[in-house]
């Protein structure tokens, strides 16, 4: 199976006046771990529920598993597994029902159901709480027990919705660590966030903006083609120095991390470091070095918005 | 064949999640049992609609032993009750504009003579019929707070009331122009006609506000994003999501119609066949109504308005509380729509007047017509999508 897994042309969605998704093209490779970053707000579930047949494009064309949405939409249900962004599965069932129910909604055999639940309990687990309420369990638990319901038919294909928006970090790392098995094993999975750590794990990463994609391709690629070089400068006075900086046109951005400044410089400065030592800075650097490019900075050179900033 | 069976089993899916789900729900559970078995007792007892007791004030101007036997035949019917005593015709009237008592007897003072006038002919013994001015007078009069008709009925029919005692003599045994025979409640005890009205009125309440609720809640509390993801279809979720409720419906009609027959007397007197398939037929179309309430509605509140919406013309327009035949036309043809009329008229045939399986037919025909088409509305409306 070499064909993508999701192929989306010109896929825009209108709320009204509202353009929510504008022309999104998207071509997903099977067996890879696809991420949407994005700011809260800039299209990312409108994008989701349009690829898994929730919502109707208002223009555009989306196959997704061979399926062409929205016609097929009820066909490929049985094919993929969608992981909402806040927990949909019942707060008062507790985790073995709550799995049976799934597991029947989905058709699957008395036996095949009774395997398929006693795996995804250990590999997740929750063979200790299999018999405590989903209302009852913590963030990361729950996170746990919808994955393990969203990928009891053993979808080819996962959505998942900002999975980890409610986990700590640790819990975080183990998803990811489940996610990496589910790809192993031959599913592809389109996944958003707004976390830099989660995007960086992703295969290939499309960065989208007001409805807009801004950039697409692999973290690596991204970060060494984004246009811009890294300095990292220390200063008495970052907050002043910060304003001195923005106000020099070649200056992409600048954000303090604790005591340095990081600033982005648009890549036709050859030498930033010694561009920078030439500006007659006030208060004067006492300290600058290159620095290698984060995803973050990619995200800042593609959407132009600064990190932390939540406006589209 | 094998499509069928995977939908019978989802069907029976939703329906064992709502069953546990209901099961951990005590609060609802205890209000299952406790709404019948509560509000039969209060109506059961409560609502009676031959009044009694009413209070009045006398205005005896007489005031003679003549006058004291008459007031005391007045009392002895017991629709009256003199709670004040005046000779001023203003302190009764005063007596009836704050709300005191509801009616004022008034004896002129002239009470003597008006009695030995209408001694050969006069009241409550007209024959031959009274056409002369004098002696066709009334003996005395009541001046009535009209605007409640029940009690203004009841004094009404107090102004025909025989004076035999009075005079001393033995009443002409008139001859009535009808005579009239009451079949199937000879004691006019009004709880007959009531309980089985109970049952309409209170399947109405439960039926629709649980599953008026049914589908909002789900959207409510994020679930139904998981659901309309997954190859469920909207007629399965309906009917497994009415099933269970159907039981809590016998349920309750069992609660009411024992306890209706232990504590009040209600008999049932028609076939129990007939009685469950109209109750059934019911149930299914009150469920059915409560789920297309529920795809129209955004969240539970407005679920529960919707509920009330339903439930007051139920109980005020089905024949519950006032009699059918005295709803305006065009009004009828409103209550021909709602299920609680339907059923009403069902269920009193069944108990009251033994009706049969034929009898009903009609009316269970109706409300099985009206539940294939509400689970179709519903259905249709609910739409495994977002937009």
């Amino acid at each position: 199976m070499t064909a993508p897994v999701i192929e989306a042309q010109g896929l825009t969605r209108r709320f009204g006046d509202l353009t929510a998704v504008d022309a999104l093209d998207l071509t997903v490779e099977p067996r890879t771990i696809h991420g949407f970053l994005g700011p809260n707000g800039c299209g990312k579930t409108t994008t989701l529920r349009m690829l898994t047949g929730l919502l109707t494009p208002s223009a555009g064309t989306v196959t997704v598993l061979g399926h062409s949405l929205p016609r097929d939409a009820e066909r490929l249900k049985r094919q993929i597994g969608y992981m909402t962004q806040k927990f949909s599965l019942y707060d008062d069932l507790t985790v073995a029902e709550n799995l049976g129910f799934v597991a029947e909604i989905y058709g699957l055999g008395q036996r095949v159901a009774r395997q398929r639940i006693s795996a995804l309990l250990s590999t997740y687990a929750l063979e200790p709480m299999r018999h405590r309420r989903a209302g009852r369990m913590s963030g990361g638990q729950r996170q746990r027990l919808a994955l393990a319901a969203a990928t009891i038919h053993e979808p080819a294909l996962l959505f998942l919705d900002e999975p980890t928006s409610a986990v700590d970090p640790e819990n975080r790392r183990d998803f990811w660590e489940r996610l990496f098995d589910l790809v192993d094993a031959g599913a592809s999975i389109l996944v958003s966030t707004h976390y830099m750590d989660e995007a960086e794990r992703c295969h290939r990463l499309a960065i989208l903006e007001s409805g807009h994609k801004r950039a697409d391709g692999s973290p690596t690629d991204l970060m060494a083609g984004m246009g811009a070089r890294v300095v990292e400068i220390e200063a008495p006075d970052l907050r002043a120095l910060k304003q001195a900086l923005l106000a020099l046109p070649e200056v992409i951005s600048a954000a303090q991390l604790g005591s340095r400044l990081r600033v982005l410089v648009a890549e036709r400065i050859a030498d930033p470091v010694a561009w920078l030592r030439s500006q007659p800075l006030q208060p004067a650097p006492t300290a600058l070095a290159p620095a290698r490019p984060s995803l973050e900075d990619v995200f800042v050179t593609s959407t132009g918005i600064p990190v932390g900033s939540h406006q589209p | 064949m094998s499509a069928l069976l995977s939908s019978a089993r989802r069907i029976l899916a939703i329906l064992s999640k709502e069953l546990t789900q209901l099961r951990r729900d005590r609060t609802t559970l205890g209000m299952v049992i406790m709404i019948p078995l509560i509000q039969l007792m209060l109506f059961g007892y409560a609502i009676n609609t031959n009044v009694r007791d009413i209070p009045a004030a006398l205005v005896d101007q007489a005031n003679t032993g003549l006058s004291r036997m008459l007031t005391q035949a007045v009392e002895a019917t017991q629709v009256v009750r003199f709670t004040e005593r005046t000779v001023d015709l203003g302190a009764a009237r005063d007596a009836i504009v704050t709300g005191r008592v509801r009616a004022a007897f008034i004896i002129p003072p002239d009470l003597s003579q008006r009695v030995a006038r209408s001694g050969s002919v006069g009241a409550g013994l007209a024959t031959p019929p009274a056409t002369d001015e004098q002696t066709s007078r009334p003996v005395a009069q009541w001046i009535v707070d009209g605007s409640d008709t029940v009690i203004a009925g009841a004094i009404k029919g107090l102004g025909a009331m025989p004076l035999t005692e009075l005079l001393r003599r033995p009443a002409n045994r008139t001859t009535p122009t009808f005579a009239v025979a009451l079949f199937f409640n000879p004691e006019q005890r009004t709880a007959i006609n009531i309980v089985p009205g109970l049952v309409a009125v209170i399947l109405t309440m439960t039926m629709v506000m649980f599953t008026s609720a049914a589908i909002v809640r789900e959207r409510e509390r994020g679930n139904l994003e998981m659901l309309i993801n997954t190859p469920v279809r909207p007629l399965e979720l309906m009917l497994g999501k009415i099933v269970p409720y159907i039981g809590i419906g016998l349920v309750q009609t069992t609660i009411i119609l024992l306890l209706g027959h232990l504590i009040f007397g209600v008999p049932l007197q028609g076939s129990l066949l007939a009685l469950a398939a109209a109750t059934l037929a019911f149930i299914g179309a009150s469920l059915a109504l409560g789920l297309v309430l529920s795809t129209i509605a955004s969240n539970q509140l407005q679920a529960m308005q919707m509920t009330v919406f339903i439930l007051l013309p139920s109980i005020l327009l089905s024949g519950f509380m006032f009699p059918y035949e005295g709803i305006p036309v065009p009004a009828q043809y409103l209550s021909e729509v709602l299920p609680a009329t339907h059923f009403m008229r069902a269920i009193r045939a069944v108990m009251l007047r033994d009706a049969g399986l034929t009898q009903v037919a009609g009316d269970t025909f109706w409300l099985l017509g009206f539940m294939v088409v509400g689970l179709l509305i519903a259905a249709q409306r609910f739409k495994k999508r977002l937009d």
